[in-house]
């Protein structure tokens, strides 16, 4: 099980290097001319490709959060166990209606 | 010729998980090492005084403590190189050992851990009939003799952090040992030893900071080990999902 949290956790992480520089990139050149949020929620409407990506994201962020925080709870904490593997699986679906909410929003909008 | 000049100040750990240093002063001798301290301490000065050593020459790993905040072997270390002229040597017990008493340091959870990471040959129920002709220049026989010359000081699992915040983290030492086994071509424990290195706290737990690699007195890199494990059991968990 670990191995598997272990290859999950690094196999986002490569997904997020990505995703967060095009990320970034997008809302630099984004607003760079002074789009109103208007006009981006226009050009994102019904845009398949901003919901995909935005969606592998979500996903991405939604597994590798908990598994970090699982680490860093096990260290630095006493809290072991199923406990705080079933807060971390709660976290972990959490992460990921917000995020999945948000991109629908912004894709529907 | 000054008092420091002739006479070391040594500050010595006395009690277990509570106590306080005792100091003592002790004549300067040219290539004196730490354990001769330890021990002109013990014969001259005070009997009660307890430590651990056995063959003096780095071949045992039993007389390793923390030296001036730095956990090392004692009977290879010179008070020379780790104290300068004016300069007063600390000596405390393992950190991340329970302290039987002063320097001396229980190292069954130490030598517990190794079983737990398998870390013994496995014939395997069939043992070969005959002797393994093992090739010195194949990559599994000098990954294993890159870690095969561990005595069990304890100084790598001292020095770990992780071990420090995870009490069940297998540690250094015991994963080194696993990865020597893993590379040995007539150990038959296969994935039986994987399963065993990457438990909750297995090799994944291992965060790098090197420190085992740093300190260890026989220049062995744990951290390495660590990292063959984690990519062989990557390795073989995706042979299985593909």
């Amino acid at each position: 099980m670990t191995a598997v949290l272990f290859l999950a956790q690094r196999a986002t992480a490569s997904v997020l290097a990505l995703a967060v520089v095009v990320h970034l990139a997008t809302i630099l050149y984004a607003v760079r001319g002074g789009l109103t949020a208007g006009e981006i929620l226009g050009r994102t409407h019904g845009n398949v490709g901003f919901a995909l990506f935005y969606g592998m994201f979500v996903a991405a962020v939604a597994i590798h959060a908990p598994i970090g925080l699982r680490n860093v709870l096990r260290e630095w904490t006493p809290w072991r166990g199923r406990s705080l593997d079933i807060a971390l699986a709660l976290y972990f679906l959490l992460l990921l209606a917000l995020g999945g909410r948000a991109v629908f929003a912004v894709f529907s909008a | 010729m000054t008092a420091t000049d002739t006479m070391l100040a040594v500050d010595v750990w006395r009690g277990a998980e509570s106590g306080s240093f005792q100091q003592f002063a002790i004549p300067r001798r040219a290539h004196q090492t730490v354990l001769d301290v330890v021990t002109e301490i013990q014969r001259e000065h005070d009997g009660t005084l307890s430590y651990r050593f056995a063959c003096r020459v780095g071949m045992c790993g039993s007389c390793a403590m923390v030296v001036n905040g730095r956990p090392r072997w004692t009977c290879r270390t010179r008070v020379s190189d780790v104290t300068d002229a004016g300069g007063m040597l600390r000596l405390e017990p393992l950190r991340n050992f329970t302290i039987v008493k002063d320097l001396a340091v229980d190292m069954t959870q130490f030598f517990d851990k190794w079983k737990d990471a398998k870390g013994y040959f496995e014939a395997g129920e069939q043992p070969a009939a005959d002797f393994a002709v093992v090739a010195p220049a194949t990559p599994e026989r000098q990954a294993a003799n890159a870690g095969i010359e561990c005595i069990g000081c304890g100084v790598c699992y001292s020095a770990c952090d992780v071990v420090a915040w995870d009490k069940d983290y297998l540690g250094p030492a015991a994963l080194n040992r696993a990865w020597t086994l893993v590379n040995d071509v007539r150990d038959q424990a296969g994935d039986a030893r994987l399963a065993a290195v990457s438990g909750t706290s297995g090799c994944q737990a291992c965060h790098t900071h090197m420190s085992c690699t740093a300190f260890c007195p026989k220049a062995i890199a744990p951290t390495y080990s660590i990292a063959g494990l984690k990519r062989t059991v990557l390795r073989r968990g995706l042979r299985r999902i593909m």
